[in-house]
């Protein structure tokens, strides 16, 4: 059996997965929930001052039948009296200890304001304190949230004003809505700040209404725009992620990922980029709160499979592999292979390739079924076709270098190498 | 034993005569299969269907919640797509086809989309289709079945001036007089007849027929063109002694009573045989099987590796309790004070080139009636009574749908001997377009 446990900073949960700071942590009934399930920690919903929610709140984007690819939100941070919140967390901490207790704050935009809060919450026994510099709506109209993160002069001096009180681990949440990640989080790091977890949502308009004119969701007649998260978001999360895992500054400290991951395999492909942990929440939200029994399990198993004996042991394994493309190898060449046993003969590939790639599928007339074959020749390696096809293992990529040696671009201009004819 | 009508309930004709293979109950449970369609490129579905469907298309219109494309879609090629959802033998086209069953896979129930997506249309009239304004040609069509729908509907759109001679008080042609209740209603057809004349510019002259109230020559003379689509009809005999003792019947006669007398009106034995193992010959064991029929066994000469019908349809005769007896050729029916009690075959094995041959041995069945449902044959008389060329009745067409008389053009089971719906659906297409050519 392999150990899935986390170590986070010091703040130990029997698991890598804690639920993401949001509605399925902002009260006692829903973390003992949570904890009962088996998820390794929480980071508890914002507090701050206490705020006012709209109705609605939520918007999603399905694809092809599936609901909720991707989700966003309008609501604020916690819009619960801070006592009652603080008194919860702290009967929490009671009742499970084991579990990691992270508390998520944004605080007015002035040093007593954090410092006050700041105490308040240690006083609960909480185990780490995580800024969110990256709410996307509601609260960057006052300063706060985003307006915090996409600002990196900003987010240091509150990462400063954090550190002047905090005694125990703090996280620096991350926004998405810039450039770049990197500035913000290198601000917060040479602030002081312990770790980094990313990404917050990514604003967005999920859609409109085609009856009524007015984008999702609708309050009474006029929408705002809302945070996108769910499945959707992972690829721009883990982009996010590994350009934090990348550098120099930021690097130096741990990372929570955060991202629409749903399961333990997008919880590895996090950990693989960097992620100690990871926080979860429209998974959550769709499915609930028995979704940890396959992470936890999954991941297990998959850790059994390759040999680790603890998660530390592949954190931030693939991030080497992630380069420039200019340090790709130009002699590196695939073609695919259809596998004529397996092929439906559906076409997919080769109406992608006919229409959007380079014409290189032959397709041979049958009746009622076409036969179709690789002009290897024309193949470019681009994948489409292998990515369309909807039988596993159909179509395959197969290496047929161009040269041995590595060769990238850089080289290929310094020598003058010849580039396409037609 | 004896042949009586009236031997169920009221609710419990309703409850056999339901619909086999009911609609979708929700637009969801529509969408769930409809997205797992994959969207093929030259689709094995659509080259599988006789007036190539564009399938994947209205499958994805269904998806898009663009459900008037969708059945604009299904009927610009079928204009009987309706019901041609419900009555074609899908497992050997559009859906056999789907690439769904080379993985194994549950096939698209494209069929039963294709319901999804034209049932309003018809039910509510979409005018999907706008009528050309009218060019002054006029076209007589003999017969409103499929064919001879089809053929009017795309004339029409062209402005042509159309007019249908039917012998029956209805239209529909087999799909109103000829198939099993529970796949299509009359009341269904009768829609999809007044949606296909909604378009204006088709006028149905009923209880009208060839040779008896009308004449080629006439129409030859008062019309630019005509189309004879007047399908096959005549029970094939199986000329073999008996036939005329009471009891025995014609599946096509049977069925038609029930799609126009009534159920409770239609007498069954107790013990019922159906010779034959085509698609009529399961609509009219399963009919008499849900009339009340104690015991109907379908018995066939050969072996289930050439009966005419599909699986599917074999099937719904099992599930109906049907017997199924292969390699038995009826040889006599005898009976008692005139009326069939025994049917008589001789067990035969096939030979080398697929022919029965009697192997001596004879199996006998105790009936009370024999319903033969052996083919049906071409109206021989009157094809060559109006010098049509012909083979053996059916009438001879080049490759523009024209018989051997000028101005003159035929499709449909009347030219193939008969096929299914979809089939005669897209005789009657080809054959407008050639007339269009011939006209203009």
């Amino acid at each position: 059996m392999a150990d899935i446990s986390a170590n986070f900073l010091g703040i130990r949960s029997p698991n890598p997965f804690w639920l993401a700071s949001a509605p399925p942590t902002d009260k006692q009934v829903n973390v003992l929930r949570a904890f009962e399930a088996g998820w390794g920690g929480v980071v508890w919903k914002t507090l701050g001052s206490q705020v006012k929610n709209v109705s609605s709140r939520y918007s999603a984007v399905d694809y092809n039948g599936r609901r909720v690819m991707g989700f966003n939100n309008i609501e604020l941070i916690s819009d619960r009296p801070l006592e009652i919140n603080l008194k919860e967390i702290k009967e929490c901490v009671r009742l499970f200890p084991d579990r990691a207790m992270i508390v998520s704050l944004m605080a007015d935009n002035d040093r007593n304001s954090w410092h006050e809060l700041i105490k308040k919450v240690e006083d609960t026994g909480a185990h780490g304190l995580e800024l969110n510099f990256g709410c996307p709506h509601g609260m960057t109209e006052r300063g706060m949230g985003a307006a915090v993160g996409q600002d990196p002069d900003i987010a240091r001096k509150v990462v400063e004003w954090v550190m002047e009180a905090a005694t125990i681990p703090v996280i620096t949440k991350l926004t998405p809505n810039v450039h770049s990640v990197v500035p913000t989080g290198r601000a917060a790091v040479e602030a002081g700040t312990h770790a980094l977890s990313l990404i917050n949502t990514i604003q967005s308009v999920t859609g409109v209404d085609l009856d009524t004119f007015v984008p999702n969701p609708n309050v009474g007649g006029k929408s705002t725009f809302g945070g996108y998260c769910g499945p959707a978001v992972k690829p721009i999360a883990l982009k996010m992620l590994t350009t934090i895992g990348q550098d120099r500054v930021t690097s130096a400290v741990p990372i929570s990922g955060i991202g629409g991951i749903e399961t333990w395999k997008d919880a590895v492909e996090f950990m693989l980029l960097g992620a100690t942990t990871l926080q979860v929440c429209t998974a959550a939200m769709k499915y609930g709160f028995r979704i940890i029994e396959d992470m936890c399990d999954g991941l297990n198993n998959w850790m059994n499979e390759k040999g680790f004996q603890t998660i530390d042991e592949f954190i931030g394994r693939s991030l080497p592999t992630l380069t420039n493309w200019e340090e790709l190898d130009m002699n590196f060449h695939i073609v695919a292979h259809i596998n004529q046993d397996k092929c439906i003969h559906c076409g997919l590939c080769y109406i992608g390739c006919e229409d959007g790639s380079h014409q290189a599928i032959n397709l041979s007339y049958g009746n009622p079924y076409n036969t179709y074959s690789i002009k290897e020749d024309e193949c470019v390696g681009c994948n489409l076709c292998q990515l369309v096809c909807p039988v596993d293992n159909c179509i395959t990529m197969t290496e047929q270098r161009k040269g041995d040696e590595y060769l990238n671009w850089k080289e290929f201009q310094r020598r003058g190498l010849p580039l396409n004819d037609h | 034993m004896a042949i009586r009508n009236n031997r169920l309930t009221a609710d419990e004709y309703k409850e056999q005569f339901s619909d086999i293979r009911p609609p979708f109950e929700t637009n969801d449970a529509a969408l769930v299969e409809a997205n797992r369609c994959l969207y093929c490129y030259d689709a094995p579905c659509t080259k599988s269907c006789p007036t190539g469907i564009d399938v994947p298309k209205f499958i994805k219109q269904i998806t898009t919640e663009n459900l008037r494309g969708a059945a604009y879609t299904i009927l610009v090629s079928n204009i009987m797509g309706g019901g041609c959802a419900k009555v074609c033998p899908v497992e050997k086209l559009c859906e056999g086809a789907c690439v769904y069953n080379l993985m194994e896979e549950e096939a698209i129930p494209i069929a039963r989309l294709q319901r999804f997506a034209t049932e309003r249309a018809i039910q509510e009239q979409w005018p999907l289709f706008t009528r050309k304004p009218s060019t002054g040609k006029k076209v007589a069509i003999i017969g409103a079945g499929p064919s001879g729908l089809s053929c009017a509907h795309a004339l029409s759109r062209e402005g042509v001036d159309v007019t249908i001679y039917e012998k029956e008080s209805k239209g529909g042609g087999l799909m109103t007089y000829g198939i099993a209740a529970y796949k299509v209603t009359p009341q269904f057809c009768q829609e999809e007849v007044d949606y296909i004349t909604s378009i204006g510019g088709i006028d149905i002259v009923y209880n009208q027929e060839l040779g008896k109230n009308i004449s080629l020559e006439i129409l030859q003379n008062s019309y630019d063109a005509v189309y004879l689509a007047f399908g096959v009809g005549l029970a094939r005999q199986l000329g073999i002694p008996g036939e005329q003792l009471h009891g025995v019947v014609d599946a096509i006669s049977f069925i038609y009573d029930i799609r126009t007398k009534g159920y409770p009106a239609i007498p069954v034995g107790d013990q019922v045989a159906v010779i034959g193992m085509g698609m009529t010959a399961i609509d009219a064991a399963t009919q008499a099987k849900r009339l009340g029929a104690k015991e109907v066994t379908l018995v066939y000469r050969r072996t289930q590796q050439e009966m005419p019908c599909t699986e599917a349809e074999l099937n719904i005769a099992k599930l109906d309790g049907c017997k199924i007896v292969w390699l038995a050729a009826p040889k006599e029916i005898t009976g008692e004070d005139g009326k069939a009690t025994q049917l008589v075959c001789n067990v035969v094995k096939l030979d080398a080139a697929g022919i029965p041959v009697a192997t001596g041995e004879i199996i006998t069945f105790a009936v009370d009636m024999v319903i033969k449902a052996a083919g049906q044959m071409p109206f021989e008389e009157l094809v060559s009574g109006n010098q049509l060329d012909n083979n053996k009745g059916r009438v001879i067409i080049d490759g523009h749908s024209t018989t051997s008389i000028k101005g003159v053009f035929a499709g449909g089971d009347c030219v193939n001997g008969g096929k299914e719906v979809v089939d005669a659906v897209q005789a009657g297409k080809d054959s407008a377009k050639a007339i269009l050519q011939y006209l203009f």
